[in-house]
């Protein structure tokens, strides 16, 4: 029997529009999950999460533990200390999102279905941030919530009222920085190797430049040549700590403003359904 | 032909690449069911797609797909489109029917759906035993096979298809022209055919669009094209002197010449002067006729004429 006697049948059902970016965001974040590596790595990242809990736990029960209790400063080294988890999930997940799709050409499918290249963008950035948010916000976010139960009373919640939009508002930050910065390396290549190798030279590259300026100065007003120093810097007027560094964090801002725009445009310029070589 | 049996019309359209006019000032309409858009390598085939599908933005013209303006309503236009792309392109890490659902999913089909059309339309592209595997691992023929399900997963009306036998085995070939051949008049999808293989286009289309350094050479049903507008003739002959001259007197003579992959021409005779005519020319060039012998026209004929091949 041929092939087209077993049939083709017309569509009557409905079609829903507007939620491809979502459709985008669930199967490459199920995708993900199948990955027992990546989950591993997700593990690993809330061990810290689990450290500070029993922290919480012995200093809301034990006065001898009075020296650990939690303070705002507390969230932001926690932050720090997951940089590290934010750095490897970045570059594992971060870099094959456009580049893999720039290498099998699907771009041209994906816009060749009714979604605009921003929604493409808003997908891919939403698996990433998604899976950045799980390892930096909502461990933190849960911390507080432990440091509740474990104390038995909202007297640091309330004392502390800043620090639940301070946690997201950094979270957000940095976030986005990362995000943005990484889908634009992403979509500049068709390795998704290269792009990890592109993406962790420019993070250590500035911050060894500004260790060296910072030698060289005695100072650390220069600081905001690395960007992980600017972050550090908001991260610290945001969680009213004292600054690291000398740089007015303005500049740093401004800094992680100008990085996320240059990303965007790079991202304006390289999502396309046809890549024209005039 | 009336534009409300258009399903895209293309007005003055012109697009460039840096210096080079891909399209130029291209006027055309594409009528319902199948159309051929035929032309050799770099006539502007693609370009024109990518531009109905708002990929390529044209620096002049007016551009309506389905009733549909391209500039101001491309969402629209692709919810009820199917583009089958020119080369290889699959979302990768997935099997076949996760990446037919999810290109279904993403023309807007609930998840459900979705996976069941993906299973439907796999089977209906002869890929139903292979549907489990990872595209990535597919031949290019099956690999063409799955673009053309991506391209169907929806229930499009319109199918823009660029090349769809590129690499194909004689057989895959076959079978792939059938798929487009049902598509088109069995199952009530419009379709798009870019191709510059003429048996294809004629196998499956009803009409056709010529075009030629981003212009358009000719247009129209293909029955009505093959019309002759004189006779033409398969020819063989015999000269001691070179026989480029010989053809040349022909065309001189107001006559076409194209070479076949045999050692036979196809000349085409205008008007009413027929065998006559050409036994004329060969006697007063000294040229002996081995071989002569009526042809109907082809469509080959008509791309030949239309962009002037030899």
């Amino acid at each position: 029997m041929p092939i087209h006697d077993q049939g083709y049948r017309r569509y009557g059902g409905g079609k829903s529009a507007g939620r491809a970016w979502l459709v985008i965001m669930t199967t490459g974040v199920r995708t993900m999950l199948h990955d027992k590596r990546f989950i591993v790595l997700l593990a690993a990242s809330w061990i810290q999460f689990v450290v500070r809990a029993v922290q919480f736990y012995l200093s809301a029960n034990f006065s001898q533990a009075a020296l650990i209790a939690p303070n705002a400063a507390t969230f932001r080294d926690f932050f720090d200390k997951q940089d590290i988890f934010v750095y490897i999930v970045t570059v594992t997940l971060g870099a094959r999102l456009i580049a893999q799709d720039r290498r099998a050409n699907a771009l041209q499918i994906y816009l060749s279905k009714p979604l605009t290249r921003a929604e493409y963008i808003l997908g891919k950035f939403a698996i990433l941030a998604g899976f950045l948010l799980f390892i930096t916000w909502v461990p933190a976010v849960l911390l507080l919530g432990v440091q509740v139960v474990f104390a038995g009373n909202f007297a640091f919640l309330t004392a502390n009222a800043y620090l639940f939009p301070a946690i997201t508002l950094y979270a957000a930050i940095e976030v986005t920085m990362v995000a943005t910065a990484m889908l634009a390396l992403s979509s500049l290549s068709t390795n998704s190797r290269f792009v990890g190798i592109l993406y962790t030279g420019l993070i250590f590259f500035t911050s060894a430049l500004s260790s060296v300026l910072r030698f060289v100065t005695a100072s650390t007003s220069l600081s905001w040549i690395s960007f992980g120093n600017n972050l550090a810097q908001i991260g610290d007027v945001i969680f009213r700590v004292p600054l690291h560094y000398q740089t007015p964090w303005p500049v740093s801002l401004l800094i992680v403003v100008l990085l996320t725009a240059v990303s965007g445009v790079v991202l304006e310029r390289r999502v396309r359904g046809v890549e024209i070589v005039a | 032909m009336a534009d409300s049996d258009a399903v895209v019309t293309l007005e003055n359209v012109t697009v460039t690449y840096g210096r080079n006019q891909a399209l130029a000032d291209v006027t055309t309409t594409f009528e319902r069911g199948a159309v051929g858009l035929l032309g050799p390598n770099g006539a502007g085939k693609s370009t024109m797609i990518k531009s109905l599908l708002g990929f390529v933005v044209p620096s002049q013209g007016r551009m309506r797909v389905l009733g549909l303006d391209v500039a101001t309503s491309p969402i629209a236009i692709r919810a009820r489109i199917g583009y089958m792309p020119e080369n290889d392109a699959h979302i990768p890490g997935m099997n076949a029917v996760s990446f037919v659902a999810y290109c279904g999913e993403l023309a807007g089909l609930p998840r459900t759906d979705a996976m069941q059309r993906a299973h439907e339309v796999l089977f209906y592209v002869g890929l139903g035993e292979a549907r489990y595997r990872n595209v990535e691992t597919y031949s290019t023929g099956m690999k063409q096979r799955i673009k053309l399900a991506q391209a169907l997963v929806h229930d499009p009306d319109l199918l823009f298809l660029d090349e769809p036998t590129n690499g194909m085995d004689p057989k895959g070939r076959d079978e792939m022209l059938e798929l487009v051949r049902d598509l088109a008049h069995n199952k009530g999808v419009n379709l798009i055919l870019s191709s510059h293989v003429l048996p294809d286009v004629e196998y499956t289309c009803d009409s056709v669009v010529v075009m030629d350094k981003g212009r358009i050479a000719a247009a129209g049903p293909i029955e009505a094209l093959k019309q002759p507008r004189g006779r033409v003739y398969e020819l063989r002959v015999k000269t001691s002197s070179d026989i480029e001259q010989f053809f040349g007197q022909l065309r001189a003579a107001g006559l076409e010449c194209h070479a076949t992959d045999e050692d036979v021409v196809r000349v085409f005779v205008p008007g009413e002067g027929g065998a006559r005519q050409l036994f004329a020319l060969a006697a007063a060039a000294g040229v002996q006729v081995r071989h002569l012998r009526p042809s109907v026209p082809t469509l080959e004929d008509v791309f030949a004429h239309a962009v002037g091949q030899d």
